[in-house]
């Protein structure tokens, strides 16, 4: 936050007979909170605008000796200079007039506290109890509602409940750009509603449950689950995408029963996105590995640890190997594993890519991402901001609202460049440049940009031959920002923790001489023990297997379905060490399987996708698991050549000293626009919420992800003379998959498919990538 | 601060002795009205029971081990709300509630209590939970044979806990009886249960 705050004008006020001076502008309710006067209130949320909706913040005003005939709701009125200010604390009148507010927001409430989830954590039974009358004078009938009604299949509305302060309204107004509950009804029947048709359709619902003020809006994976008493609350950080969440993690009996999202205002300000908040069964379900597994006769069987790490030593011990961490290590965790591959098995052969990658993305990491410290805030500074081969409300929805908040706030110019331009484009008022996949490069080309612009680009660009070229080009042209986002939480970390073929630790350039001998110094190794030249990537990894030139394979956290078109003959020759959660593809081909912690149960950090180290605590107190930095460190005890740290502390100490890199970073070579496709083109990305490993056993989750389609435009439909809902099939060489057809608004000769929902998984189905032919037809 | 803090010795030596006076031996007066006492209580009427073969019903209110009552039809009056378990100063009470629906519905209204535990090496007794208890469905009973020989059966589970059905009731889970609402149950107008509430 270097930016120079603006010079504000001040005002000077006084609250309780005690002075306080403020900048202009400032809301009498906060001008208080300066002071330590805490007003009661429920509509007022700082990051939403003012509507005094509740009435629960009177207090007593007087300007310049002038009084307001009756008391004012001091959230949404500015301070003033001369104002004179008297709460609760010291007006009978401001007093009496907080407490009939209360008995009317009670008169149609139920208190039906003993069953409602927000019993001991209410803002209305707190404040009922600070600022209400001991006694109801109401005597009549409450009005009555159905309880509670599913407005999305995890947000559930309790009317009764519902002080109408319209916090959820306005949060989905203004915030997420969901307008799909508003307020219905007049007067005393005045409701929060939904559309009749819409559900609650949006990536953010859960937030309003976080912020409604009552139990009028719960979750329905909490429903009934705790009370705040029985819960231990750890400050945590999301693990599932790279927009970096600060949350907090309540855990009972080592049970996590819900997330919330934390505050950062640097980050995530005090929202996060559905999935950070509800999907965390994962850690919990019943398929868990929990003892190491050794292949036996072709089967794998339960092993002691220490028979299963002598096992894995051996399998191990003199062979050429590759290591594959995943992208959803911690940032210590794929540093054990940077320093392992090198140090231990003495090979650059790793790569956290398990997605779809290039060389050319590779080399663009290497020389425009590690060390870069792009920040939100320069989202917050830009005057224009493109995106490209990136939806922000898919791939990153933090990013996505720091975007919206700037586009509303000060109507922030953004360009999307994508084949098809989505809701979220929309809700950011988006330019849209429809481009077909694998043209994002000359898209690019033609833009002009200033040094206060950002270009967000997402991990898929790199299936564009080009495209991170033409990003390089562009910032080196008009001196752009470049934020590279990826989906994964863990992917930046291990970039700057070196586990990647062509960086060692530090974004260190493996090729230069001074950087490899900083780095065994550090680790008290040879320097001429790290390998030279770059190493392979993971795709080339496992295809070195099948050719039996790597005998050993170290895989972490790795899905092969999320990669393109991955050979798994390598699976069965090689020797392979898997340290996993949950069986996969890759456990049921390993000789040595390992159980690993989750991130609720070690510490550690994540790096979000600014470069930011966000640390975390383990939450869930008792657990059987180790971090993989534990176990790696293990065998390499076995092997001889230790790591010599085993604890997080340790290896977030050593990596310290080798995190920051003054030498020259790696140079970038151009790739040229690849020549677009012909025929009809696949354009697909994974949304939010689909398929993916983290998101098991959510049901409720699951039920808002989006509904799998194909979407093409009339133009291709009319073509293939199919109507919006018609069935269609898109097919290659490698598979074929049938969904339904949704008319959107994409350029020509382009199908879009999600790349991995349910119904849906593009990349395992099709084996192809972004901008590839693909042949479609009507009906199966 | 450490002005207020009571000064602590730091090792043995900046101990000081403690002085206690002693009167030396009492007088021979005080020693017979002693002596006293004890013969005296020899013809007094004996309070000692010959427990367990005599046992002496306790006094009316007497705190012993708790019971989780019902409605009239056999429903559950907890609610779990954990209410109890909130208010309980010893840590001895678990509860976790659920979902009533239609088909499963073990109390009147949305919520139920699933699990529910009271553990009997921790319990003290207070009846701090009985007076927190929203539905009346916590009270206690008088029986206070509750010794065991193992920590796992002092914890009481809700089978434990429940109180036995009654003639005229009906083992939940089962619907409403016909035509009423939780509102009938909490103002005391179900009184029995209806053939049509048995599940099969
Ligand atoms: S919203 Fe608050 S006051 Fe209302 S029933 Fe729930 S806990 Fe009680
Ligand atoms: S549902 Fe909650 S947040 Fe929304 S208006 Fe009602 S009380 Fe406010
Ligand atoms: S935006 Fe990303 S980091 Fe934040 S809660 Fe959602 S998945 Fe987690
Ligand atoms: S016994 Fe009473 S206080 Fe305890 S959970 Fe049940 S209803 Fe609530
Ligand atoms: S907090 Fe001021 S009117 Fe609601």
């Amino acid at each position: 936050m270097t930016a120079v705050q603006p010079q504000t004008d001040l005002i000077t006020l006084t609250i309780d007979g005690f002075e306080v001076t403020v900048p202009k502008g400032t809301l009498v309710i906060r001008a208080a909170e300066q002071l330590g006067i805490q007003i009661p209130r429920f509509c007022d949320h700082p990051l939403l605008s003012p509507v005094g909706a509740c009435r629960q913040c009177l207090v007593d005003i007087e300007i310049n000796g002038r009084a307001f005939p009756k008391p004012q709701a001091s959230c949404t009125i500015p301070v003033e200079n001369g104002m004179v200010v008297k709460t609760q604390l010291t007006s009978e009148v401001a007093h009496k007039a907080q407490e009939g507010v209360m008995e009317f927001l009670l008169v149609n409430h139920p208190l039906d506290c003993p069953v409602c989830d927000k019993g001991g954590e209410c803002p209305l039974q707190n404040q009922a109890m600070t600022s209400g009358r001991g006694e109801s004078r109401f005597e009549g009938k409450k009005r009555t509602f159905e309880k509670p009604i599913n407005i999305s299949s995890q947000v559930l509305l309790d009317r009764e409940r519902c002080i109408l302060c319209a916090r959820c309204t306005r949060f989905s107004k203004e915030i997420a750009g969901d307008p799909f509950i508003d307020m219905g009804e007049r007067g005393a029947l005045q409701q929060v509603a939904i559309y009749e048709k819409d559900p609650f359709d949006s990536y953010f619902s859960g937030n309003t449950v976080q912020i409604c003020p009552v139990g009028a809006l719960t979750g329905s994976a909490y429903r009934f689950r705790s009370r705040p008493f029985d819960l231990v609350s750890t400050p945590s950080v999301c693990e599932h995408c790279a927009s970096g969440c600060s949350l907090r993690t309540d855990v009972r009996r080592n049970k996590t029963l819900r997330r919330l999202a934390g505050n950062d205002p640097e980050v995530n300000e005090e929202w996060n996105c559905d999935k950070g908040r509800w999907a965390f069964q994962y850690t919990m379900v019943k398929d868990r590995i929990a003892t190491p597994l050794i292949r036996e006769n072709g089967v794998l069987r339960e092993a002691s640890w220490p028979e299963a790490i002598a096992v894995a030593a051996n399998g191990l011990q003199g062979k050429k190997a590759g290591v594959l961490v995943g992208g959803r290590a911690t940032v210590e965790d794929s540093y054990a594993y940077a320093k392992f591959a090198r140090a231990t098995l003495g090979t650059n052969d790793i790569d956290f890519r398990s997605r779809p990658h290039s060389d050319e993305e590779r080399d663009f990491l290497a020389a425009h991402v590690v060390g870069s410290k792009v920040r939100y805030s320069d989202i917050d500074t830009a005057d224009h901001v493109v995106l490209v081969g990136f939806e922000p409300e898919e791939e990153s929805p933090i990013v996505f609202l720091r975007i919206r908040k700037q586009v509303r706030k000060r109507a922030l110019s953004v360009t999307a460049i994508s084949p098809w331009q989505t809701r979220g484009f929309k809700k950011l008022q988006a330019k849209y440049i429809g481009v077909a996949p694998g043209a994002e490069g000359n898209a690019l080309a033609q833009l002009s940009l200033t040094n206060q612009s950002v270009i967000v680009v997402g991990e898929r660009l790199c299936e564009s031959a080009g495209g991170l070229s033409a990003v390089a080009e562009l910032a080196r042209k008009s001196g752009a920002k470049i934020a590279w986002v990826p989906r994964r939480a863990g992917e930046r970390g291990a970039l700057e923790a070196g586990a990647i073929g062509n960086l060692l630790p530090g974004g260190r350039p493996i090729s230069d001489a001074a950087a490899r001998v900083d780095v065994a110094a550090a680790w008290s190794i040879e320097s001429d023990s790290i390998p030279t030249s770059a190493g392979s990537d993971s795709k080339a990894i496992f295809a070195a297997a099948a050719r039996g030139e790597i005998k050993a394979l170290v895989i972490g956290g790795v899905d092969p379905f999320d990669m393109h078109a991955p050979d798994f003959a390598g699976l069965e020759s090689a020797f392979v060490l898997s340290l996993e959660l949950r069986p996969s593809a890759i456990t049921e081909r390993a000789d040595v399987v390992l159980p690993v912690a989750a991130v609720t149960e070690k510490s550690g950090s994540f790096m979000s996708w600014e470069g930011r180290t966000r640390s975390f605590e383990q939450a869930v107190p008792e657990t059987p698991h180790q971090s993989d930095l534990y176990i790696l460190s293990l065998i390499a005890e076995a092997l001889g050549k230790p790591l010599g740290f085993s604890t997080v502390r340790g290896a977030a100490k050593e990596f310290g000293t080798l995190a920051n890199w003054d030498g020259a970073r790696a140079s970038f070579t151009s790739h040229p626009v690849a020549n677009a496709a012909q025929g009809v083109t696949l354009a697909s990305w994974r949304q939010l919420l689909d398929n993916g490993s983290l998101q098991v056993n959510e049901p409720n989750l699951a039920g808002t992800a989006r509904k799998a389609v194909a979407r093409i435009n009339a133009q291709l439909a009319a073509k293939l003379g199919v109507a919006n809902g018609d069935l269609v099939t898109i097919s290659t060489d490698h598979g074929a998959l049938s969904l339904n057809v949704e008319l959107s608004d994409l350029v020509d000769d382009v199908v879009w498919l999600p790349r991995n929902a349910v119904a849906s998984q593009s990349l395992r189905m099709l084996g192809v990538l972004n901008g590839a032919q693909v042949n479609i037809r009507k009906g199966l | 601060m450490s002005e207020l803090e009571p000064k602590r010795a730091i090792d043995g030596a900046a101990e000081e002795s403690i002085h206690i006076p002693i009167a030396g031996p009492a007088s021979l007066f005080t020693q017979l009205k002693g002596f006293w006492v004890t013969f005296a209580a020899q013809f007094k009427k004996v309070t000692t029971v010959q427990y367990p073969e005599v046992k002496e019903p306790t006094a009316p209110r007497f705190h012993g081990r708790h019971q989780l009552n019902r409605h009239p039809d056999g429903l559950e009056k907890c609610i779990g709300c954990e209410l109890c378990a909130w208010a309980c100063p010893a840590d001895a009470i678990y509860v976790e509630g659920a979902d009533n629906s239609d088909e499963q519905r073990y109390s009147p209204g949305e919520r139920y209590g699933k699990v529910y535990q009271i553990n009997y090496l921790r319990c003290i007794f207070c009846g701090l939970c009985i007076e927190a208890c929203p539905t009346r469905a916590l009270t206690m009973t008088n029986e206070y044979e509750l010794a065991d020989d193992s920590r796992k059966k002092l914890i009481f589970e809700k089978e434990d806990l429940l109180a036995p059905l009654r003639s005229g009731m009906l083992q939940p889970p089962h619907p409403y009886y016909p035509g009423t609402d939780d509102q009938d149950y909490y103002h005391g107008r179900v009184t029995e249960a209806h053939p049509s509430q048995e599940q099969k």
